[in-house]
């Protein structure tokens, strides 16, 4: 059964008695454990797609499945409640709060599921140990690196042990040696069994996980699957268009 | 989420920006100080009020007196008004019995009271019966108080309130004892009285505390002009001490000896007439005040002949008076005190929300790990009410030092009474203030939409 299930998912806005259609049909399935990229263009709809998955918004029309639970309809207290034992965010810059030290940020999802604070701490520590921060548990957002703020964030993302991690351009900021990095570290994640999903508009990136999707004007433009046979040359196809239009 | 991390976090929040949170809390402290100083005044004036409604003789006492101004329609007979008279004590001490111990008052204003030369002021001297000292609350200390014997031969007895016997004997001889002075004599308007009894001192119990402390001390303290306590000393307690001081220097001495002794304007001859000051009398029962009332008056308008030349004080008006004072200066102390916690609200509210528009971000993220909206909306109200109740707590450390500063300051107030009542409500309404403030930034923070508030920069 697939982790995440998503058929003809809709999603417009309204601007200015303009419609927006920001999704258009996306139908979609996503298996535990996989690797997954989704890229496309700024304006693509793929920033829509990730905030549908990731529980932060509700779609217009269509139907959304995670874990085998309905959820295209929930209320925005269960999809907090979602957010926050199911998800994991990691984003392009860092969202750590600068008050709280690098493990009172780890703590934070723990503190909205209500553990105790001697299991918030050890949790906390051995999520830090997996991305080799728990030296530095004591510092302050602004005392730290992009790299080390960015593991923070990894770190955060997996104390609640998420079914699914979302980053969305978790390299945007960083230099490449670091984006290489932090690539790895999700790559690490992914063989140790964790789902991972890697929004962003850079090829190069996207060539990192075995299965990528592109998404153009709200649909799915092109999908690379290695489960499926005579993928490698349209996924080349995908990322010489997207040279071409990103400059 | 558990509502200690909340707290903590917002004690955290508010050190965070530790100035502005001052500056917010000082409204605050003002709305919860000026309450209590507000509530402190008013007690204080009622405790005095109430205490000298005591000190006069309770709710039951009634007082008949002369009004020279007679209504209207009889205003022809003026000249046969007579005022109040004996006649009416007797008459009323058999025809009305609602009342009891009705006794007939002559205060004497400007009394000269001296012995050996040294005078002294006398608030009142008073011709009265031995019954005066049941019905003003006196009580004896030496000797005994006149009767109705020497009252009929005209005796040059008095009784004297320690006032007295301190400014013209000394309170205390060589030895540090109390002076009894029963049995000496004094003048009063130069004719020579025998003291046969001398009043309770009477004061307030913070007063006797301390005397008697001081007296275990052993010391005695020596005697003061009885004014000088209005110069010197604790500047709060004057004012109390002027009730007592009042009914310390009291000298009472029998009716008929005032009348026909010490009296110039006594001129008709026959004692039956002499005006009285007034009449003062008890009720039975205090719950059948206008039956009581209605009774004397029938009686009155007989021995009176149809005159209406006099009129009823009762303490009951002076009750409603204290009470309606209180009321007045409560509310009008609320409202000014209301109107500081307001301006206070408004400062939470002020502070609130361009605290959360500056941590939109900080929200945006909180909801995407999986705050709800209820954990936003607590987490604001909590900044608000945790910032009013430190602003409540500091105004509370501050009431008393603004209390004494201000009593000092108006030397003429009452003392003011710092009750632990007057100060939970103003903390509570400090607490409240801080709830009500904070539920239009809390409603507008949990409103947040994740998505925007993540954009937001």
């Amino acid at each position: 059964m697939a982790l995440l299930e998503l058929r003809d998912i809709h999603k417009t806005y309204h601007l200015g008695g303009e419609t927006i259609r920001a999704l258009d049909g996306v139908t979609l399935d996503i298996d535990p454990g996989e690797f997954i990229s989704i890229i496309g263009p700024s304006g693509s709809g793929k920033s829509t797609l990730m905030h549908i998955l990731g529980c932060l918004d509700s779609p217009t029309s269509g139907t959304l499945k995670l874990d085998g639970t309905m959820i295209h309809d929930a209320s925005a207290r269960q999809l907090a409640t979602i957010r926050n034992k199911k998800i994991g965010f990691v984003f392009q810059f860092f969202n750590l709060l600068p008050k709280l030290t690098v493990r009172q940020n780890v703590e934070l999802p723990m503190v909205y599921s209500g553990a105790s604070n001697k299991e918030r701490r050890e949790r906390a520590m051995d999520a830090l140990r997996l991305v080799n921060m728990e030296d530095r548990s004591k510092h302050r957002p602004s005392q730290l690196s992009g790299g080390q703020q960015q593991r923070t964030a990894i770190a955060r993302a997996l104390v609640n042990d998420p079914r699914i991690i979302f980053a969305d351009e978790p390299t945007g900021n960083l230099d490449s040696n670091t984006g290489e990095m932090i690539l790895q570290m999700f790559d690490k994640l992914q063989q140790e069994g964790r789902t991972v999903m890697l929004v962003t508009h850079d090829p190069e990136i996207a060539a990192v996980t075995p299965r990528r999707i592109e998404i153009r004007d709200g649909k799915i433009a092109n999908e690379i699957d290695p489960k499926l046979a005579g993928d490698a040359p349209r996924f080349e196809q995908v990322s010489s268009r997207e040279a071409e239009t990103t400059p | 989420m558990n509502i200690g991390t909340v707290i903590q976090s917002g004690i955290k929040e508010i050190g965070a920006h530790w100035f502005r949170s001052a500056l917010t809390m000082f409204g605050v402290i003002c709305g919860v100080a000026s309450l209590v100083t507000m509530a402190s005044f008013v007690k204080g004036k009622e405790n005095l009020l109430r205490e000298s409604l005591a000190q006069t003789g309770g709710l039951e006492k009634i007082t008949l007196e002369s009004e020279d101004d007679l209504p209207d329609y009889q205003k022809h007979l003026e000249g046969e008004a007579k005022g109040v008279t004996l006649k009416d004590v007797y008459a009323l001490q058999n025809g009305a019995p609602l009342v009891h111990t009705v006794t007939p008052i002559v205060n004497k204003r400007y009394p000269r009271v001296s012995r050996r030369g040294k005078g002294t002021r006398v608030s009142s001297l008073l011709g009265t019966w031995p019954s005066a000292v049941e019905l003003l609350e006196h009580e004896i200390e030496h000797g005994r108080m006149f009767n109705m014997m020497e009252d009929h031969l005209g005796n040059n007895v008095c009784v004297i309130g320690t006032e007295v016997r301190n400014s013209l004997f000394g309170e205390y001889d060589e030895q540090g004892q109390p002076i009894n002075p029963v049995g000496e004599k004094i003048l009063i308007n130069y004719l020579p009285f025998t003291i046969v009894g001398m009043f309770k001192e009477y004061m307030s119990d913070e007063d006797r505390k301390k005397k008697n402390e001081a007296i275990a001390r052993g010391e005695t303290i020596s005697r003061r002009n009885p004014f000088s306590r209005f110069r010197g000393g604790d500047r709060n307690a004057r004012r109390t001490q002027y009730i007592y001081y009042q009914k310390n220097s009291t000298v009472m001495v029998p009716l008929n000896t005032l009348v026909s002794k010490l009296d110039s304007s006594y001129e008709t001859g026959s004692a039956m007439d002499r005006k009285l000051s007034e009449v003062t009398m008890k009720i039975h029962d205090v719950s059948l005040m206008s039956p009581s009332l209605q009774q004397v008056r029938n009686v009155v308008m007989r021995t009176h002949k149809g005159l209406e030349d006099f009129e009823f004080e009762t303490q009951e008006e002076f009750a409603d008076d204290i009470n309606l004072a209180i009321h007045n200066e409560r509310v009008s102390g609320m409202f000014i005190a209301g109107i500081c916690l307001l301006v206070g609200g408004i400062g939470i509210v002020n502070i609130m929300l361009s605290s959360i528009s500056e941590r939109v971000r900080e929200i945006g993220i909180r909801k995407s790990i999986g705050a709800t909206t209820l954990d936003i909306f607590t987490q604001i109200i909590t900044e608000s009410v945790v910032l009013a109740m430190a602003g409540g707590i500091l105004g509370l450390i501050v009431s008393p030092i603004l209390v004494n500063t201000l009593a000092g300051f108006a030397e003429d107030t009452t003392p003011p009474v710092m009750t632990s009542m007057a100060m939970m409500v103003a903390f509570g309404f400090s607490v409240l203030t801080g709830s009500l403030a904070g539920l239009f930034p809390a409603i507008k923070a949990a409103k947040l939409d994740p998505i925007q508030a993540l954009r937001y920069d």
